[in-house]
C-alpha cells in the first residue's frame, strides 16, 4: 500500500519538476542562459493564478490562464531587461558576460521574490484546483488535481517534442542550441529565435507554477528552493539536455518521495543534494549531457 | 527714555523667545512605541496595523497627559538577526521608549536580552514560549524588562485541553490522537503539555510528530497519520498554516483537525486556503462576534472599517498592548524605564482578550500574562462556511460543531 503510494505521489512531483525542468534547460541550451531567476517566475504564475481567480473571481480556469499569461510576461522581462542587455553590452568583457548574466538573473529572481512577499505577503497561497474531490486507484486516496497534474506536464512534454522534432521552428531551436554560428549563417534571426525560446519557457515555466500552486501551494519563501530544485535536476540529467532534464527529474522526484515516506519528510532533499555531488565529482556532465 | 524701554521690551522679548520653545517642546514630546514585526507574514502584519489603530484612538482622545503616542515600524523580516538591528535602532537612534515585539519566538529569545543591556522594555503580543518569561524569572534584575504579552505555550496547551475535554472526548467520543506540531521554539513547551494533559482527559497519544517548518509536501505525514487511526489530529502550527491545511482538505484526510493553528485566526485564510479550511477547529483568545469582552467587538469592527480584513489573533494583544503601555507610563508619571516596568507589573488591564495582569517574582513564569476564566483564557473557534464560529465555551459559543464529509468521527 504504502509502495503504491509513493509510486502516484512520487509520479506526479517528478512530472511537476519535469516540466520546470525542461524550461530551464532550453533556456540553457538555446540561450546559454542558467536563469536563477526561474524559482521567482514559477511564483509569480501560480501567485497570480490565486490572485486572479480569488480577488478577480475569475475562476480556477481563467485564473490559471492569467499565471501562465503573468509567468510569460516575466520571463520576456527576464530576457529584455535583464538578460539581453547585459549580453550585448560592450562594456563587459566577452569572458566576463555569462557570470554578469547569472548574477543578474540571481539578483532579479531576489527582487520578483520580494515584490511577491511584499505584495500578497510571504504566506502560501494555493490555486484553486482545477478538479476538486478524489479517486481511488488501487485503493490509494489519490486527490484528481494530482492526476492531473500528471495528465497536463506529460501533455506540454509531448506538445514540446512534436515542436522540436516536427516543426520548422523547433527544429530550428534544435539547431540554435548545437550551433548559433552556424544558424546565422544561412540566415536565421537569432534574436527572434532567443525571442521564441524565452517565450516557450515563459509558458512551460507558468505552467509547472500554477500545477505546484494547486498541487502543494506556493510561496515567496519557495523561490530559492525551486530554483536550486530545478538547477539540481537539470545538472543531473546534463545541462541542455532536455531527455536527460527529464530522466533527472524522474530520479530526484523519486528519490524525494522514498526518503519523505520511508525515513522521514524533514530531510527529503538530502539524498538528492549527496546525489548531485556525487555525479559533479563523478560524471560532471550528468546523465545524458553532451558538452 | 525711548532706549530704556526698548531695551526693556527686548529683555522681555528675548525671554519669551527662549522659554516658549522649551515649553512648547515639553507639551509636544511624543511618547515613542516601536514595533517590530514580520510584516509580510498574515499574523504579522496585525501587529503594527493594531497598534496603529490604538495609537490613533488614544491620540484622539488628548495623548497621555498631553503627549501624543508615535508609532515607529520595523519590519523584522522573519529574521531575528533582522529583528535585533531594528531593536538597536529603536534604543539608539529613534529612542523608543518601549518596543513591541514579533509574534516569532525565536525572534523575541534573541530580543530579550539585548532589552536587558539596552533597558528598553519590551512586550510581545504573539510569541508563545515559556522560556520568554522563564528567564526572567532565572534574571530578574537584568531581564525585567521583557514581558510576555501573550499566552505561554503551557497554558495555550491546557486551554487546548479543556476544549478538547468538552468538545471532544465528551462531545464526540474521541479517544486517540496524533501530536502534530512545527518543530520550533514555541512548540517544545506546547507538546510537552499536550503530551500530559491528553491522557489526563482521556485521550490517549498515538504518535508525536513534529514537522519542519519548512515542509511543503505533507502526504507523507497524513499518510503516517492516517496509518495510526487516531480519532483527531491535535496541531501545534504557526509558521506553517495554508499548505497542510489545503492539503488536509485536498487528500480529504478523514481525521479532524483541531488544536493551534495561528494563520487560521485571520479572516485572509479562509481565502488563502480557497475555503479548505472548513471544519478546522482552533484554539484562540478572540473570534468575530463574540463579546468575551466589551472591548472585543469594537476592536474588531474598527479594524475591519480601517484594513478590510478582521485582525489575526496578535492584533488584540497588539493594540491592548499601546494601551497599556500609555496606561503604565500614565501611573509611573515618567517613561524611565525602571519606573515603567514597576508600573507594568501592577497592571491590571481590561483588555481587548480580558484582563491582563503579569505573574510576579513569586512565579515561575515572571510577567507571563495570566490565564484563567477571571483573566484571559480560550476559546475553541471552527472556520464554517467562510465564518469562524465560536464553539467553546459554550457560555459564547455561537454555533455547533460541524465536520465536513470526508472526516470520520468516532462512532458512539
Amino acid at each position: 500500500m504504502k509502495a503504491l503510494q509513493i509510486l502516484i505521489d512520487g509520479f506526479a512531483i517528478s512530472s511537476l519538476y519535469g516540466l520546470g525542468a525542461i524550461g530551464f534547460t532550453l533556456i540553457f541550451g538555446v540561450s546559454g542562459v542558467l536563469n536563477l531567476s526561474h524559482g521567482a517566475i514559477m511564483v509569480t504564475a501560480a501567485v497570480i493564478a490565486w490572485a486572479a481567480a480569488g480577488s478577480l473571481h475569475l475562476g480556477p480556469y481563467l485564473g490559471a490562464l492569467c499565471g501562465v499569461l503573468a509567468s510569460l510576461a516575466m520571463s520576456f522581462a527576464t530576457y529584455l531587461l535583464v538578460v539581453r542587455p547585459i549580453q550585448g553590452s560592450t562594456r563587459i568583457p566577452r569572458e566576463e558576460k555569462e557570470i554578469f548574466v547569472l548574477t543578474g538573473t540571481l539578483l532579479w529572481g531576489i527582487m520578483i521574490q520580494e515584490a511577491i512577499a511584499y505584495a500578497f505577503t510571504s504566506n502560501p497561497k494555493t490555486v484553486l484546483p482545477l478538479i476538486p474531490g478524489v479517486i481511488y486507484i488501487l485503493g490509494v486516496r489519490t486527490p484528481m488535481q494530482e492526476i492531473l497534474t500528471a495528465v497536463v506536464s506529460w501533455a506540454a512534454i509531448g506538445l514540446l517534442w512534436l515542436l522540436v522534432n516536427r516543426t520548422r521552428r523547433g527544429k530550428v531551436l534544435l539547431a540554435a542550441s548545437i550551433n548559433p554560428r552556424g544558424l546565422t549563417i544561412l540566415g536565421f534571426e537569432l534574436g527572434d529565435i532567443h525571442l521564441f525560446v524565452w517565450g516557450l519557457y515563459g509558458v512551460l515555466a507558468g505552467l509547472a507554477g500554477v500545477l505546484l500552486g494547486a498541487f502543494l501551494g506556493v510561496s515567496s519563501d519557495n523561490v530559492g528552493t525551486l530554483t536550486a530544485s530545478a538547477f539540481s535536476i537539470v545538472v543531473l540529467g546534463g545541462l541542455g539536455s532536455v531527455t536527460g532534464s527529464l530522466v533527472g527529474a524522474y530520479v530526484v522526484g523519486y528519490l524525494e518521495t522514498i526518503t519523505a515516506y520511508v525515513v522521514s519528510p524533514s530531510i527529503r532533499t538530502i539524498p538528492v543534494l549527496l546525489l548531485l555531488v556525487l555525479v559533479v565529482y563523478l560524471r560532471p556532465q550528468g546523465l545524458l549531457g553532451r558538452r | 527714555m525711548a532706549r530704556k524701554s526698548h531695551k526693556q521690551a527686548l529683555g522681555v522679548a528675548l525671554a519669551a523667545a527662549l522659554t516658549l520653545p522649551i515649553c512648547a517642546a515639553q507639551a509636544a514630546d511624543p511618547i515613542k512605541i516601536g514595533v517590530i514585526a514580520e510584516v509580510s507574514t498574515i499574523s504579522g502584519a496585525a501587529i503594527p496595523k493594531a497598534a496603529r489603530l490604538a495609537a490613533e484612538e488614544i491620540n484622539a482622545a488628548g495623548g497621555v497627559d498631553g503627549r501624543m503616542i508615535e508609532i515607529v515600524e520595523y519590519d523584522d523580516h522573519n529574521s531575528a538577526a533582522d529583528a535585533v538591528r531594528a531593536f538597536q535602532r529603536a534604543a539608539s537612534q529613534d529612542k523608543v521608549h518601549a518596543v513591541i515585539a514579533s509574534y516569532v519566538s525565536e525572534v523575541v529569545l534573541a530580543l530579550e536580552p539585548w532589552s536587558g543591556r539596552l533597558k528598553l522594555p519590551m512586550i510581545t503580543p504573539g510569541a508563545a514560549s515559556d522560556v520568554i518569561s522563564q528567564r526572567v524569572h532565572d534574571d530578574y534584575d537584568h531581564l525585567k524588562y521583557t514581558f510576555h504579552g501573550y499566552l505561554a505555550s503551557t497554558f495555550i496547551a491546557d486551554s487546548v485541553c479543556d476544549g478538547l475535554k468538552v468538545v471532544g472526548a465528551e462531545g464526540l467520543n474521541m479517544k486517540s490522537a496524533v501530536v502534530m506540531s512545527e518543530d520550533a521554539a514555541w512548540t517544545i513547551p506546547l507538546d510537552a503539555e499536550y503530551l500530559k494533559c491528553l491522557p489526563k482527559i482521556g485521550i490517549k497519544v498515538l504518535d508525536h510528530i513534529r514537522l519542519s517548518p519548512d515542509t511543503t509536501d505533507f502526504t507523507p505525514i497524513f499518510n503516517k497519520i492516517e496509518g495510526l487511526k487516531p480519532d483527531v489530529i491535535v496541531t501545534g502550527i504557526s509558521h506553517v498554516g495554508v499548505q497542510p491545511t489545503v492539503q488536509w482538505h485536498d487528500q480529504q484526510v478523514p481525521i479532524p483537525m483541531i488544536g493551534v493553528s495561528s494563520q487560521a485566526t485571520s479572516s485572509t485564510f479562509y481565502k488563502d486556503t480557497n475555503g479548505a479550511t472548513e471544519g478546522v477547529i482552533y484554539q484562540t483568545v478572540s473570534a468575530p462576534e463574540v463579546a468575551l469582552t466589551p472591548k472585543m467587538i469594537p476592536f474588531t469592527n474598527a479594524f475591519v472599517k480601517k484594513y478590510g480584513v478582521t485582525p489575526a489573533y496578535c492584533g488584540y494583544t497588539s493594540y491592548d498592548e499601546v494601551y497599556y503601555i500609555a496606561d503604565a507610563i500614565r501611573r509611573a508619571g515618567s517613561t524611565d524605564p525602571d519606573k515603567m516596568v514597576a508600573a507594568l507589573e501592577t497592571t491590571s488591564w481590561q483588555g481587548t482578550i480580558g484582563k491582563v495582569e503579569f505573574h510576579g517574582r513569586d512565579s515561575q513564569f515572571t510577567h507571563a500574562m495570566k490565564v484563567s476564566p477571571e483573566f484571559v483564557s480560550g476559546l475553541l473557534v471552527q472556520w464554517q462556511n467562510g465564518k469562524q464560529v465560536t464553539v467553546w465555551p459554550s457560555a459564547v459559543a455561537n454555533g455547533k460543531i460541524t465536520f465536513p464529509s470526508f472526516v470520520k468521527l468516532p462512532g458512539k
